[in-house]
C-alpha cells in the first residue's frame, strides 16, 4: 500500500512507510531538538552551577539579615510594642537583650559565640559603638555565681537590668542605641542598597540621607559613571577615523596596520599597564620627551602695550605633568586598552558599506564632507552603537587599571567592591554595590543583543 | 600620494591631517609595548630610561652598550647566582608562577574548548527553544564584571573547599573560556552549509561519522581560535586568582601584580617583554587561521 498510495483516506500526504508526512517531519524536528538540548545540557549546567548559583548566592547576601533576628528575636519582639520611639523603651527591651544574649550564648561547640561576635559587626554598620557595647555587654550578662552549690549556676546579673546596664555603659542609656535596633529587625533588609546609594534607615525605617561627612558613594558611582562616558567618548573619537581608513585602505596595507590594533588587543592587560607606567610616571618616557622637545625660552622682551615683561615660557624640571596614579592616568590608560574593542566592531560594519555610495553622492552633487555626513555616517552607526556599548560594559566594571594606576582620585566601583570584600569585610554592602553595578551592566548587554544582536558579536 | 586634478590645497591639507591623526593613534596603541622591549633589556634597576641607556653617542660617534644586558632575564629564569648586584629579591616565584600559569591555562582552555564547542554546536539548531537566552547565558561570563565572579567564587569555593586549589582556578578560568569558544565556533557554524550534513546522511554515514568526518574540520578553525583566547584570557586573568587563589599560588600575572604593587623591578618588563613576543606569536597564528578557513571556504581574500 504504502508503495502506492501516497495519499491516505484523510487526504494527508504520507511518507514512503506510510506515516503522514507532517508527523514524520515533526518527529524529525522533535529529535533534532533533544539533539540540540543533549548537546547543551553540559556546558549549561556546568555554567548555571559554577557561575550564575555562586553570583546569585552573592547577590542574595546584600538584601540577608536573617543572622541577626535569629540572635535577637526577643528583643525585637520587645521592640515592636515599643510605642514611642523618641523615649527610652521600658525594663521588659532591656530584659530581653540578656535573655537572647543569654539563649545565643549556650550553643553548643563555641557557635554561640560566633554568633554573638558576627551580630556586633552587623550592628555597628547600622550605628557605631554596638560592636564593644555588645561584647562588654555579653561579657558581664554571662556571668555565674561561682559560690553558689545549685547544679546550673544562677547568673550574677538579675533582673531588673535597665539601671544595671545603664550604669555599666551609658551608651544603653541613650535612645539613639535603640533606635538603631529598627533597620535590623527585618529578616530581609533594603539596608545595604542603602548604605551603597548613601542612603540610611531611621528609627521608624524612613529612608533618609545619610549625614553628610559619611557620604562617599555617590561620589564614587558619579565618578565611574564619568570614568565610563569619557572612556567611551574618547576611544569613539580615536577609533572613528581609524576604522575608516582601515576599511578604506587596500586589503594589504590595512592587514599590517590591523596588526598594530590587534597586538595591545592581545597582549597581557599588566603588561600594557606596566607599559603606561614607564610612559607615564615623573620620569616617564612622556615627560622626557616633552622636556627634550619643548622649546625653552626666558627673558626679559619689550613687547608694544605691555612694555618689558619677563616671559617663561620653559617646560622645566617642575613642570612635568602628573599623568599617573591619578584620575587622567585611570582615562588614559583605559583609552589604550579599550580602544580595540571600539576599532573592531565600527571597522566590521564599515567594511560592508559599498564606496559606491559616496561617489554616488558627490555625482549627484554633494561636496565630499556632504557626503560623508549624509551618506557614509549613517550606514556606519550600527557600529558605532556595537562598539560604544561594548566599550561602556567593560569600562564600568573595570578593576584592575584603575587600582594599579588610579591612585586616589581614579578609584572606580568596582575598587570599592573589592575593598569591601577583601579589606572591610563588609560582604552585605559589597554585595550590594555589586548587585547594583550588575543590573546596569546587564541592562546595556540585554540593549547590545536587542540592538545589534550577540550571534554579531566578533573579535580579531 | 596622488591626488586627483581637482583637489583643492585645503582638501589636500585635510587629508594630510587625517593620516597624521590615524598615525597618532596607532602610535598611542603601539608605543607602550615596543617601549618596554629596551628597557627590559637593561642593568639598571630603575624602571626609566637614564642617560646610561643612551645607545648611540653623538659626541664621539659610537654605539655604546654597556647599560644594556640580560640581567632581568635571568632573574625571571631564577638563575639568582649569576647576579652582581642584588638589589632585588631574587626569587624563583616567577618560574613557578610560569608554570602554574601554563597548566592552569592549559586545562582550562582544554574544558572552555569542549563545552563551548557543544554548547555552539546546539545553539546553531534554530528550532531550540530558548536558543537567543541560553546564548546569553552562555556568553555571561564575558559580561559580568570580573570583580562580581570572583567575589561570587570566592563564597561558593568557600563552601566546597576549592578555595586555594588549582582545580578551583581552573574550574573559574574554564567558565570565562566559554563565551570565546562560543562566539568562534558559532562564527564558524554560521557559514556552514547544513545541505553537506544531509548529504552525507543520504549517502548512509551515522550522525557521529559525519560530524567529525564533515563538520569537524569545518568548524575545526573557529575551535582554535577560540581556544587561543580562552587560553590567553587565563593565561593572563589576575582578579580571580587574588580572590580564590591561597597566598602560595603564583601565577604569572599575580607576580606581575604583586610587582607593581609592591617591589616593582625590572624583572617585570623581562616578563612582559616575553608575552608580547608571545602575544604576536598567537597573533600570527590566528592570520594563518584565518586564511586556512577562508581559503577552505572558497573565500578568496580581496
Amino acid at each position: 500500500m504504502s508503495d502506492t498510495s501516497t495519499i491516505n483516506s484523510k487526504g494527508q500526504l504520507l511518507t514512503n512507510d506510510g506515516v503522514p508526512l507532517k508527523e514524520s517531519l515533526r518527529k524529525s524536528l522533535r529529535r533534532t531538538k533533544i539533539r540540540s538540548f543533549l548537546l547543551i545540557l553540559a556546558p549549561l549546567l556546568f555554567i548555571s552551577i559554577l557561575f550564575v548559583n555562586p553570583i546569585v548566592q552573592l547577590l542574595s547576601r546584600s538584601i540577608d539579615d536573617t543572622l541577626i533576628n535569629q540572635v535577637f528575636p526577643e528583643t525585637f519582639a520587645q521592640y515592636e510594642v515599643w510605642e514611642d520611639k523618641s523615649l527610652l523603651p521600658s525594663e521588659e527591651m532591656f530584659a530581653a537583650v540578656i535573655i537572647d544574649i543569654r539563649n545565643t550564648h549556650k550553643l553548643p561547640d563555641g557557635k554561640g559565640k560566633q554568633l554573638l561576635g558576627k551580630s556586633g559587626t552587623r550592628m555597628n554598620y547600622e550605628y557605631s559603638g554596638w560592636r564593644s557595647l555588645l561584647k562588654k555587654t555579653v561579657k558581664e550578662a554571662i556571668k555565674v555565681d561561682k559560690k553558689s552549690k545549685e547544679e546550673v549556676k544562677p547568673f550574677t546579673w538579675e533582673a531588673p537590668f535597665k539601671d544595671k546596664m545603664v550604669k555599666k555603659d551609658k551608651r544603653w542609656g541613650k535612645v539613639e542605641t535603640w533606635q538603631s535596633l529598627g533597620a535590623m529587625k527585618d529578616p530581609y533588609t533594603m539596608g545595604y542598597y542603602l548604605n551603597a546609594v548613601d542612603l540610611r534607615y531611621d528609627a521608624n525605617k524612613n529612608i533618609i540621607e545619610k549625614k553628610e561627612y559619611l557620604q562617599i558613594y555617590k561620589t564614587i558611582w558619579m565618578r565611574t559613571l564619568k570614568v565610563s562616558l569619557m572612556v567611551t567618548i574618547f576611544c569613539l573619537i580615536l577609533a572613528y577615523p581609524v576604522s575608516y581608513l582601515l576599511a578604506t585602505l587596500p586589503m594589504r596595507t590595512s592587514n599590517l596596520l590591523m596588526i598594530c590594533v590587534l597586538m595591545p588587543f592581545w597582549t597581557s592587560l599588566l603588561v600594557r599597564i606596566v607599559a603606561w607606567m614607564i610612559m607615564l610616571q615623573q620620569h616617564g618616557v612622556v615627560n622626557d620627551t616633552l622636556l627634550t622637545i619643548l622649546p625653552c625660552f626666558e627673558g626679559m622682551v619689550n613687547l608694544p602695550f605691555f612694555g618689558e615683561t619677563n616671559i617663561d615660557l620653559c617646560f622645566g624640571e617642575e613642570d612635568r605633568l602628573p599623568m599617573m596614579y591619578n584620575f587622567t592616568g585611570t582615562i588614559i590608560v583605559m583609552t589604550q586598552i579599550l580602544l580595540p574593542f571600539m576599532i573592531l566592531p565600527i571597522y566590521s560594519v564599515m567594511k560592508g558599506i559599498p564606496p559606491s555610495y559616496m561617489k554616488a553622492a558627490q555625482n549627484l552633487g554633494a561636496t565630499p564632507i556632504m557626503a560623508f555626513i549624509r551618506v557614509y555616517m549613517p550606514q556606519s552607526v550600527p557600529g558605532i552603537g556595537a562598539g560604544c556599548i561594548l566599550v561602556f560594559i567593560v569600562a564600568i566594571g573595570y578593576y584592575i587599571t584603575p587600582e594599579l594606576v588610579g591612585g586616589k582620585d581614579g578609584q572606580m566601583i568596582g575598587n570599592f567592591v573589592a575593598r569591601e570584600m577583601q579589606r572591610t569585610l563588609n560582604w552585605g554592602l559589597g554585595a550590594a554595590i555589586g548587585s547594583i553595578l550588575l543590573v546596569a551592566v546587564l541592562i546595556l548587554y540585554w540593549a547590545y543583543d536587542r540592538l545589534i544582536g550577540l550571534d554579531n558579536l566578533k573579535m580579531g | 600620494m596622488k591626488f586627483p586634478s581637482y583637489t583643492t590645497t585645503k582638501q589636500k591639507l585635510w587629508h594630510y591631517f587625517y593620516l597624521f591623526f590615524c598615525g597618532f593613534v596607532l602610535f598611542f596603541l603601539v608605543a607602550p609595548l615596543v617601549v618596554v622591549i629596551p628597557l627590559s633589556l637593561t642593568n639598571s634597576p630603575y624602571l626609566q630610561f637614564i642617560p646610561e641607556m643612551k645607545l648611540f653617542s653623538f659626541d664621539t660617534w659610537s654605539f655604546n652598550f654597556d647599560g644594556y644586558g640580560t640581567r632581568w632575564y635571568r632573574e625571571l629564569f631564577g638563575m639568582c647566582d649569576t647576579v652582581t648586584q642584588a638589589t632585588t629579591v631574587c626569587t624563583n616565584r616567577w618560574m613557578i608562577g610560569i608554570k602554574n600559569s601554563a597548566v592552569i591555562a592549559v586545562f582550562a582552555t582544554l574544558f572552555a574548548s569542549i563545552l563551548g564547542t557543544l554548547a555552539a554546536l546546539g545553539l546553531s539548531n534554530r528550532h531550540m527553544p530558548f536558543n537567543r537566552a541560553i546564548m546569553a547565558l552562555m556568553i555571561s561570563p564575558m559580561i559580568v564584571p570580573l570583580i562580581i565572579t570572583a567575589s561570587g567564587l570566592f563564597f561558593f569555593f568557600a563552601k566546597v573547599n576549592l578555595v586555594a586549589t588549582i582545580t578551583g582556578l581552573v574550574i573559574a578560568h574554564t567558565i570565562l573560556g566559554i563565551p570565546f569558544v562560543v562566539i568562534t565556533v558559532t562564527a564558524s557554524l554560521s557559514g556552514f552549509d547544513n545541505n553537506l550534513m544531509r548529504a552525507a546522511s543520504n549517502l548512509g554515514g551515522s550522525p557521529l561519522r559525519n560530524f567529525f568526518k564533515i563538520q569537524a574540520p569545518l568548524i575545526a578553525p573557529g575551535v582554535i581560535s577560540g581556544a587561543l583566547f580562552a587560553f590567553i584570557t587565563s593565561f593572563d586573568e589576575v582578579v580571580i586568582v587574588l580572590f580564590v587563589g591561597g597566598p602560595d599560588q603564583y601565577t604569572l600575572p599575580r607576580q606581575m601584580w604583586s610587582g607593581i604593587r609592591n617591589e616593582i623591578s625590572p624583572t617585570i618588563l623581562a616578563a612582559a617583554t616575553i608575552l608580547v613576543l608571545f602575544s604576536i606569536l598567537l597573533l600570527s597564528t590566528l592570520e594563518m587561521l584565518r586564511r586556512r578557513s577562508e581559503r577552505i571556504r572558497g573565500v578568496r581574500p580581496g
